[in-house]
């Protein structure tokens, strides 16, 4: 499905002193399939865009909109987190069960479907482990594989590989390259590292600091399948070096400020 | 004498080696001394009243505390006192915990619940369940209800307050987890906040497990004719010393097997615990 942002904005009410606007006018579109990459400084409300996106987040003014067709029973939007927030007291296999469960798909289905899931993430035979006894690549496995197994028309990951290492998120990005190609829903991909967004998006969006503006709309030349030997191609370095340039007075300014 | 990867030392380059520094920060387990310990004392004790030193009235030896446990194990006297404890124990637990957690979850949860339950309780926790128990044999007869309430309300404060903690602490990640994958709110208290108060709620079941004993002793030491609390009343009357050691040292065992019994059923509920 296509995803449509119209004019959002969203402002925190502060307790002391003036209230935080965290996104401005924000307005943005996802085309249907569309591997878009929201890219911005620590502090540029690319969680809270991603937020409002889900329906976590109530906006200010303006709104978010899903236009095309839909599968009967199909969820708009299924989120990948930071965090992982998977539930502890869940093994794998019922975490992956979750969303299927509040979907009211029925236990053999629910089952069928989480088998599938966990299988094509690589998690066959740890689906009886709890959370902590997993490494966070594998928890972040899990994380993928409770948003898929919903089969959502379109997938939200707010820096899903940030609390990785670097070897384990290179892996993890190309991993979750092949599930796309495969599934082909629609992925907003926020992120604050260059290299990651470029090497896996469609489109580059970048943000500006707080308030976050869209400040560019960055297209990647590169073709799919994506290989680790593009890190090096000149298309590669040079849309990256563009987007640097672009945000680098913004992250510089958010340094000193010490946003978060 | 050289290592693989690690040069000579040269010449007369002084060498000094690491040492593990935090050595003094370890903390041994002492098993023997822990065993020794308990025995050692009663060793102590049994000598110290075998010495003469001190009338058996005052102070029975523990070989005679074993003994005369024995003689009422035999006569059936200690089964009838236990069995009594027993009940009255296991109603007013099941009875005010049930009641807690579910009065600490309404709280934890529901602003409104909150907003009515938290001056409520802050008003009514502080007072010693005790005062409240010739209160409720007025209202509900000398009987065996009072001594069920009372212990019911002394287990129901811990764990109203701790599983309105745990409610409160439950992650916000996963609540908003939960909702990005569909959950209402009856989903969220479900699979987000009731598990998530579990290790607070058995904290409250440890505590409240050392309430209902004192407050069951206090409530079998009024008009009742069996119990632990009527054989360490009526033994001290008699001036049965041994007897009313008996009645001692069977609170503590209950004290210790409900705390182990408790910390067992933990580990079973909560498997997801990390070490």
């Amino acid at each position: 499905m296509k995803v449509v942002v119209e004019r959002l904005g969203k402002t925190y009410p502060a307790r002391r002193g003036p209230a935080v606007t965290a996104l401005e006018d924000v307005t943005l579109a996802a085309e249907a399939e569309e591997f878009l990459a929201i890219l911005g400084p620590s502090g540029c409300g690319k969680s809270t865009l991603l937020g409002a996106i889900a329906g976590l987040v109530p906006a200010s003014s303006g709104g978010v909109f899903f236009e095309g067709a839909r599968r009967p029973g199909q969820p708009l939007t299924a989120s990948v987190f930071q965090e992982f927030a998977l539930f502890p007291w869940r093994t794998v296999r019922a975490n992956v069960e979750l969303g299927l469960e509040e979907l009211g798909v029925t236990g053999r289905e629910r089952a069928a479907r989480a088998r599938r899931q966990l299988e094509q993430m690589g998690l066959h035979g740890f689906e009886d482990r709890f959370p902590h006894q997993l490494s966070g690549g594998m928890r972040q496995r899990v994380g993928i594989a409770r948003a898929l197994a919903v089969d959502p028309a379109v997938l939200l990951m707010d820096e899903p590989f940030s609390a990785l290492d670097a070897q384990t998120r290179t892996l993890m990005m190309e991993e979750l390259l092949g599930v796309w190609e495969r599934a082909r829903t629609t992925i907003l991909y926020v992120t604050h590292n260059i290299q990651e967004a470029v090497f896996m998006a469609d489109r580059v969006l970048v943000l500006s600091r707080r308030p976050g503006r869209v400040l560019a709309s960055v297209p990647v030349p590169l073709p799919r399948p994506r290989t680790e030997a593009m890190l090096g191609a000149p298309a590669f370095v040079e849309t990256a070096d563009r987007i640097w340039r672009l945000i680098r007075s913004q992250a510089a300014a958010a340094l000193v400020e010490g946003g978060t | 004498m050289t290592t693989p990867g690690v040069p000579a030392p040269r010449g007369a380059a002084p060498r000094v080696p690491v040492e593990d520094r935090t050595r003094f920060l370890a903390r041994a387990e002492h098993r023997a001394l822990r065993v020794a310990a308990l025995v050692g004392v009663l060793v102590l004790w049994e000598l110290f009243c075998r010495a003469g030193w001190v009338p058996a009235l005052f102070l029975p030896s523990p070989l005679g505390v074993l003994r005369e446990a024995r003689d009422m194990l035999a006569s059936g006297e200690l089964l009838v006192h236990l069995a009594a404890s027993l009940k009255r124990l296991v109603l007013g637990f099941a009875l005010g915990s049930a009641a807690g957690v579910a009065v600490g979850i309404a709280v934890g949860v529901f602003s409104t619940a909150e907003a009515v339950g938290t001056p409520l309780i802050a008003a009514t926790f502080p007072i010693p369940k005790i005062a409240l128990l010739p209160l409720l044999i007025l209202w509900l007869g000398i009987g065996e209800p009072s001594k069920i309430a009372v212990i019911a309300l002394g287990v129901f404060f811990p764990l109203a307050l701790n599983t309105y903690a745990g409610a409160r602490q439950a992650d916000p990640v996963l609540i908003r987890a939960a909702v990005a994958f569909g959950a209402g709110r009856w989903s969220v208290i479900r699979k987000v906040i009731v598990p998530s108060t579990l290790p607070m709620v058995f904290a409250g079941l440890k505590l409240g497990a050392g309430t209902a004993l004192l407050l069951l002793v206090a409530a079998e030491m009024i008009a009742v004719e069996s119990g632990i609390g009527f054989l360490v009343l009526n033994a001290a009357n008699l001036m049965a010393t041994t007897k009313l050691m008996v009645g001692i040292v069977l609170l503590s065992a209950l004290g210790v097997l409900s705390h182990w019994g408790l910390t067992a059923m933990e580990r079973l509920v909560i498997p997801w615990r990390e070490e």
